[in-house]
């Protein structure tokens, strides 16, 4: 067993090795032709730019290594410059120099791999998946009965914060930068993946269509892990089922297919994510395609309002709110799937739950405010509110929170503060829903008379840094607003005292005199106090 | 201002301590020379395993005990003057109002030859924890662990020599394993997963002798069957007794531990004996004199805080439950459900047992009038104010079948058994109880 292992770790190394080498290969060299289209489908009327980025990129080599980003800014700038002295506004460029580079690194690339998708695929995608799974199957007999198995986990490099956490945290981090930042360094990954981007939507791979799938994939594999792990525990296997699902069908299949059948604008839309984790559903533009958008667009328009407004906190009453954050949601089912080896990271200090509730409670007012602000200049059809550029503040807010908190940090330090750090302090429908959750559920975890022991397995194990521990001692259910309703408190308890349910909100927060166990005469002593 | 001092930074004496501050404004000294802060002592198991790093098994962080006013002290205390009303240390000495002794228990050596061996330890401090660390890092330097005596503390040191895969040998004196506590069902039951779990379980085998290298070190042990086996490192398991050694010299009256009454009070006014370390005069109900149990412990701490803060109250234990964990199957227990060592006349058992699955329960009751008397499961978790609130009510056991789903607290999405459990009942004692749907309002009415 130990073999097969050990040969899965080397195949997904090799796999990961060359999928890592891959924004640094390749040969890219655009021709006339190619870049004619291009600047039409860019809607680009600057003659001066078109003339300078042609002489700098039209039949020139360039290696994998080479950027082509600051070539186009500094053709932009100097096209802007020179439009603005002459007060041609018509013709100033406003398409972003990074997405104009990935789109003549896309349309130029020649050799090996975009030659050889499949194969690049196979030794890319293909053996990370084949690795793994011969790495993590075998655990059906390594880790034994089925039952908790937690042993090793602050023994373990992997898992205790050291080399190769700090390995998979730089891995992870630079991702999320190429993703988000460098996407031009992204275009050799689009080529693996554009036959299955093709057969779905009928158009070729760009990088976030990269991102999803590899989300995808890794969220399958993981889960696998998942079922294997918590084998003797329905509830984790049905609610990992549930995520997996909806990310599948709703986060990636749906959209592509929306966009394949021409039902939608440029992108699809993702009927479960909710604002204000979705931020733009209120900005400008997308108000306005789903205006122009016909039938289906008014209907995405109406659902959005009314997932937010009544769905969700209906939803959240009924089942506190797991039913998205850990059933439903795509960062929940990355956290449940991939994070999970890292949940004994969140901080369970008190000092972090101050600092959690600033945080993601801001992160809730900024949301709101900037949208009122898209919404005034919406309806008011201005781009400055009380003298704010509104631009200002959503790239503000897309820039540190969409891209900044969510993935660099939210994902990419799960190996060292845990899986739910996005989650944790900084999603704002997560703030929402934790609200309602707080004050109008009737979900609780309850705590099982006397019966705990104060081990703090259910501490330790709390992804979102819940002293679960500080309640169950005193008798106390647990009521917090950041709960997610992971079920893994319950899980690890070796006392049976923990479990999730619903029920009547009458005694839902019940702070306890005596342990139950004494036989007092509780009115008694209340009273003599 | 009153000073209160405890001696003992456990589950009693540090409940003792927050109740009390709870409270009053008196001053609390909490004296340990084991720890600098409160631990969880039964979450050790887990450090070793790798479950959780010592600070996780700490309930309170750091600043709390400043912060609530409670005065730390590392220190062993050496004497105890009760009439000037003074305690030792090593290099100093504190005067207290009232004292509370809460000192725990120490393991049982039963005068074994060779008992005090290097690689020879118990499993009760966070210094025997050290000692296995070093005694135990791994299968290379310990090629075997012998464990000797069958109770909890016995399993959980199986299941951790096993986490680092170390061959372990499990001499238990009993027949069956724990059989002095548990039915036969449910003994034979963990017999079978100790098995599965690959421990070499030797019943009824008693330990003769713990044979030296010449280092000094344990290197074998022989066993009353004649077998001498190898082994590098020997666990002492064989219960514990009240460490109460340091009170000999006192006026403080000592049986096995520390002779209290039902207000937990000492025979010196002023002291009071709390936790593992206290002998009740009397035995409460079916209870032992000496209950090294947790949750006694934090029951007796909330009970003596409310006396010293001028509620003078009885320590009454409620309906007995206890809780553990053999390897991987869960153990509940709610009310009295005696092994057929201790099984009373009037007491009868209904056991049901999953054909696959290692899942059991066993049901006592008294055979004339059907009162339900108490509950065992394995593998299945039940909800305690449940079982609380049909003890006080003296249900009977047709009535406890009939609405076990109100008391069924497995996760959600859980196989459920009760309907087979009742299956079972009726064809063994002709009757036709009808299983009822779960009710949140039962359920909740009960709080």
């Amino acid at each position: 067993m130990k073999a097969i292992q050990n040969i899965g770790i080397t195949i997904f190394l090799v796999g990961l090795g060359i999928f890592t080498a891959l924004p640094f290969l390749g040969n890219f060299k655009l021709n006339q032709k190619s870049f004619d289209k291009l600047i039409s489908n860019q809607g680009i009327k600057s003659e001066i730019f078109i003339q300078d980025l042609q002489n700098k990129v039209v039949d020139v080599e360039f290696s994998g290594f080479q950027s082509i980003a600051p070539l186009v800014k500094e053709a932009v700038v100097k096209a802007n410059q020179i439009h603005t002295k002459n007060k041609e506004w018509g013709k100033k460029v406003y398409a972003s120099d990074n997405d104009i580079a990935t789109a003549i690194r896309k349309e130029s690339g020649y050799g090996f791999i975009p030659e050889n998708k499949g194969l690049m695929w196979f030794l890319t995608f293909g053996l990370g998946i084949i690795g793994a799974l011969l790495f993590i199957i075998p655990q059906v007999i390594t880790l034994g009965k089925k039952g908790i198995k937690n042993d090793h986990i602050y023994h373990q490099n992997s898992t205790n914060k050291g080399w190769i956490a700090w390995l998979v945290f730089i891995f992870l981090v630079s991702f999320y930068l190429v993703l988000y930042f460098y996407p031009e360094y992204a275009i050799n990954w689009t080529y693996l993946v554009d036959p299955i981007s093709e057969s779905l939507s009928g158009n070729p791979a760009g990088h976030w269509f990269v991102y999803g799938f590899m989300y995808c994939v890794v969220m399958i594999v993981m889960a696998i892990r998942m079922y294997i792990k918590y084998r003797h525990n329905m509830y984790q296997i049905v609610r990992t089922t549930s995520v997996l699902f909806f990310q599948i069908v709703f986060a990636f299949l749906i959209p592509e297919i929306m966009v394949r059948l021409q039902l939608s604008y440029a992108k699809g839309y993702d009927f479960k994510n909710a604002f204000p984790l979705d931020y733009d559903f209120f900005f400008n533009w997308n108000l306005k395609e789903l205006i122009a958008g016909g039938g289906l667009g008014m209907f995405i328009l109406v659902w959005g309002i009314v997932l937010t407004l009544i769905i969700v906190p209906v939803m959240v009453y009924f089942f506190g709110k797991r039913w998205y954050c850990s059933w439903v949601c795509g960062c929940g089912g990355l956290a449940e799937t991939l994070g999970d080896p890292y949940r004994q990271h969140s901080s369970k200090s008190l000092f972090s739950w101050k600092v959690e509730r600033w945080l993601v409670h801001g992160v809730l007012v900024f949301a709101v405010v900037m949208t009122g602000f898209t919404l005034y200049g919406f309806f008011a059809e201005t781009g400055t509110v009380l003298g704010i550029k509104v631009q200002s503040i959503m790239n503000t807010y897309s820039f540190l929170i969409g891209a900044i908190f969510a993935g660099v940090i939210g994902t990419g330090f799960y190996p060292i503060f845990g899986n739910r750090v996005w989650c944790r302090f900084g999603c704002p429908l997560a703030a929402y829903l934790g609200f309602v959750q707080r004050f109008k559920s009737r979900f609780r975890i309850t705590t099982n008379g006397g019966q705990c022991i104060s081990c703090g397995n259910c501490s330790t194990y709390c992804e979102q840094g819940i002293d679960v521990r500080a309640y169950a001692q005193k008798g106390e259910n647990i009521i917090r607003s950041s709960c997610v309703g992971c079920g893994v408190c319950s899980a690890v308890c070796p006392r049976g005292v923990l479990k999730l349910e619903n029920g009547p909100l009458e005694g839902r927060i019940n702070p306890t005199e005596v342990l139950l166990g004494n036989d007092v005469d509780l009115m008694n002593l209340v009273n003599k106090k | 201002m009153e000073h209160i001092v405890i001696i003992g930074n456990g589950i009693a004496g540090i409940t003792a301590a927050r109740h009390i501050r709870k409270l009053s404004d008196k001053k609390i000294t909490v004296i340990s020379a084991e720890t600098d802060y409160f631990f969880s002592r039964t979450a050790l198991m887990y450090v070793y395993m790798g479950h959780m790093k010592f600070e996780h098994t700490q309930p309170y962080e750091n600043w709390f005990w400043k912060k609530n006013r409670i005065n730390l002290v590392k220190g062993c205390v050496s004497k105890i003057d009760v009439r000037i009303k003074e305690l030792i240390l090593e290099n100093s000495s504190v005067s207290y109002d009232k004292l509370i002794l809460a000192t725990g228990s120490k393991p049982n050596k039963f005068g074994w030859p060779g008992q005090d061996l290097n690689g020879v330890q118990g499993l009760y401090s966070k210094q025997d924890l050290d000692k296995l660390e070093k005694n135990a890092p791994n299968k290379e330097v310990c090629k075997r662990a012998i464990i000797v005596g069958g109770g909890l503390i016995g399993i959980e040191m199986a299941e951790m020599l096993r986490s680092r895969k170390i061959p372990v040998t499990f001499l238990v004196r009993e027949t069956s394993f724990w059989n002095g506590v548990l039915p036969k069902g449910e003994s034979e039951l963990i017999n079978e997963h100790i098995l599965e779990h690959h421990i070499d379980l030797r019943l009824n085998t008693n330990l003769v002798e713990i044979l030296p290298d010449e280092n000094g070190y344990a290197k074998a042990v022989t066993t009353d069957k004649g077998e001498t086996i190898e082994c590098n490192v020997v666990v002492l398991t064989a219960g514990v007794s009240p460490n109460v050694e340091f009170l000999k010299d006192s006026d403080i009256e000592i049986g096995r531990g520390i002779k209290v009454n039902r207000f937990l009070e000492t025979n010196i006014k002023d002291i009071y004996a709390i936790g593992d370390c206290a002998e009740q005069r009397q035995p409460i109900g079916n209870r032992r004199p000496i209950e090294a149990v947790w949750y006694t412990g934090r029951m007796m701490g909330e009970t003596v805080a409310q006396t010293i803060c001028g509620n003078k109250l009885e320590y009454k234990p409620g309906h007995w439950f206890n809780s553990a964990k053999f390897l991987d199957i869960e153990y509940q227990t709610y009310g009295w459900v005696f092994s057929e060592k201790n099984k009373q006349d009037y007491e009868e058992h209904f056991h049901w047992r999953h054909s696959k699955e290692k899942i059991c329960i066993t049901i006592a009751f008294h055979k004339e009038s059907k009162q339900f008397l108490g509950i065992n499961t394995f593998g299945i978790r039940m909800r305690h104010k449940i079982f609380d609130h049909w003890l006080t009510e003296k249900k009977d056991i047709q009535y406890v079948l009939q609405y076990l789903k109100d008391a069924n607290f497995d996760p959600e999405f859980y196989k459920q058994y009760e309907p087979e459990i009742i299956k079972k009942y009726n064809a063994e004692y002709g009757t036709t109880i009808i299983t009822k749907k779960r009710s949140w309002k039962r359920i909740f009415n009960k709080a």
